[in-house]
């Protein structure tokens, strides 16, 4: 893992003021910021532990956990709230028992909650493995997760 | 030089100084908070708003990042400056109400807590004002604190919440700190420091035996200044 990121901070050459896409590159290599990962990067990079983990725990896309197979992250910007995201809120924790920030025990599926996509007319959105749903319901989610393999 | 007006006052200063520091030399009060000395301004507090310019066309401004300029015409007691400080201190009581330095200044100012900001129930007297963390970034040099996570849960740290293996245990964050939030502990023989979680060996000093700084302190100025430890371990009265 060492090597990896050494690897990574150097295709940025080194550069401090890069920080956030490398550690981006990271957590898309590892599939979350581990802290070993995040003391790599600070001894590869010369930035101070105290800053990395700033940085990391500030971004909502920064994940410090490991993640699971699928990932889920349901819009709750205003538009989609008063759509009825709540709702499919509430839905996807009853299929997947897990809740926001969560991700199930089979390490199989994460669910997160996000502000504004950028897409309020398409709402309520849901981005699961980096796809995008629009005018989600509840019906329409619980078919998405089955797509995604959940048995119910 | 300039020449500005503080309070119907007129006072000469040079050119580049912010109003705080000219008020201040010329024996003006502007409370502060975010402010040191020893560090480039921040603006974050915004207790030492003043007013400036004259009728319709006069604002708000923070004085401690506002450059003073030739004709500049400074209010830093109005009753709108007072309204804005009584709002800042309002908030930030309700954010720290166990902060004891915050009520004192409140106090000071004539300022009492109002029911209508509901006091925070986390205990954190932390304004995050990041004076701290600048501090142990750029005048001790180890930066071993930061902020961690956003919005309500944001919080001044060390990383992962763990104590940390390259603070020094110097106390400086602490002495900083305008509300007492960072709390450091001797032992009763003073023998040992604790600050963020975790227990500095103290160094007695070779003349008086007075228990003076920790270890790692000393080291840590003697691996930068190369002065050798020796010397180091001498305490300020009997140096
Ligand atoms: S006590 Fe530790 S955290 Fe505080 S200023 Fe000194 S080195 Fe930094
Ligand atoms: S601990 Fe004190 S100095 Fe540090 S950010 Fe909080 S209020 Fe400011
Ligand atoms: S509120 Fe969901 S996309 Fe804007
Ligand atoms: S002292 Fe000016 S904003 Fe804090």
């Amino acid at each position: 893992m060492e090597e990896k990121v050494s690897e990574i901070v150097q295709g940025y050459g080194g550069d401090k003021s890069y920080l956030v896409p490398i550690m981006q590159d990271v957590q898309k290599e590892f599939g979350y910021l581990s802290r070993d990962a995040l003391t790599a990067i600070s001894a590869n990079l010369g930035v101070p532990i105290s800053r990395v983990y700033e940085v990391a725990t500030f971004y909502k896309a920064f994940s410090l956990k490991p993640k699971g197979r699928h990932h889920i992250s349901l819009c709750m910007g205003t538009a989609c709230h008063v759509r009825g995201a709540e709702l499919i809120s509430g839905n996807i924790t009853d299929m997947l028992k897990i809740k926001d920030g969560e991700t199930s025990a089979d390490m199989e599926y994460s669910f997160e909650t996000v502000g504004c996509l950028g897409a309020c007319a398409l709402g309520p959105i849901i981005v699961a493995d980096g796809e995008y749903h629009g005018e989600m319901n509840i019906a329409k989610t619980t078919k998405l997760l089955k797509k995604l393999g959940k048995k119910v | 030089m300039v020449n500005l007006t503080i309070d119907n006052r007129k006072i000469q200063a040079e050119e580049g100084q912010t109003i705080l520091d000219v008020a201040r030399k010329n024996g003006i009060t502007i409370p502060t908070l975010c402010h040191n000395d020893a560090l480039e301004p921040s603006g974050s507090c915004r207790m030492c708003s003043v007013e400036i310019g004259e009728g319709a066309r006069a604002k708000v401004v923070t004085s401690c990042l506002y450059p003073v300029a030739e004709g500049l015409v400074v209010n830093s007691g109005s009753e709108r400056v007072k309204n804005v400080r009584r709002t800042v201190m309002q908030l930030l009581l309700a954010r720290s109400p166990e902060s004891e330095q915050l009520a004192r200044m409140a106090e000071d100012l004539g300022i009492h807590p109002e029911p209508r900001f509901k006091p925070s129930e986390d205990g954190s007297k932390c304004i995050l004002c990041r004076l701290c963390v600048r501090t142990c970034e750029t005048v001790v040099g180890v930066s071993a604190i930061g902020f961690s996570f956003r919005g309500p849960e944001k919080n001044v740290c060390t990383p992962f919440h763990e104590s940390s293996n390259i603070c020094i245990g110097c106390g400086a964050c602490a002495s900083v700190c305008p509300t007492g939030h960072i709390e450091m502990h001797v032992s009763p023989s003073g023998d040992v420091r604790t600050i963020w979680g975790r227990d500095f060996k103290m160094a007695a000093c070779s003349k008086c035996g007075l228990y003076f700084a920790p270890e790692d302190q000393l080291t840590y100025i003697s691996g930068r200044t190369g002065v050798p430890m020796e010397e180091l371990m001498v305490c300020s009265s009997c140096r």
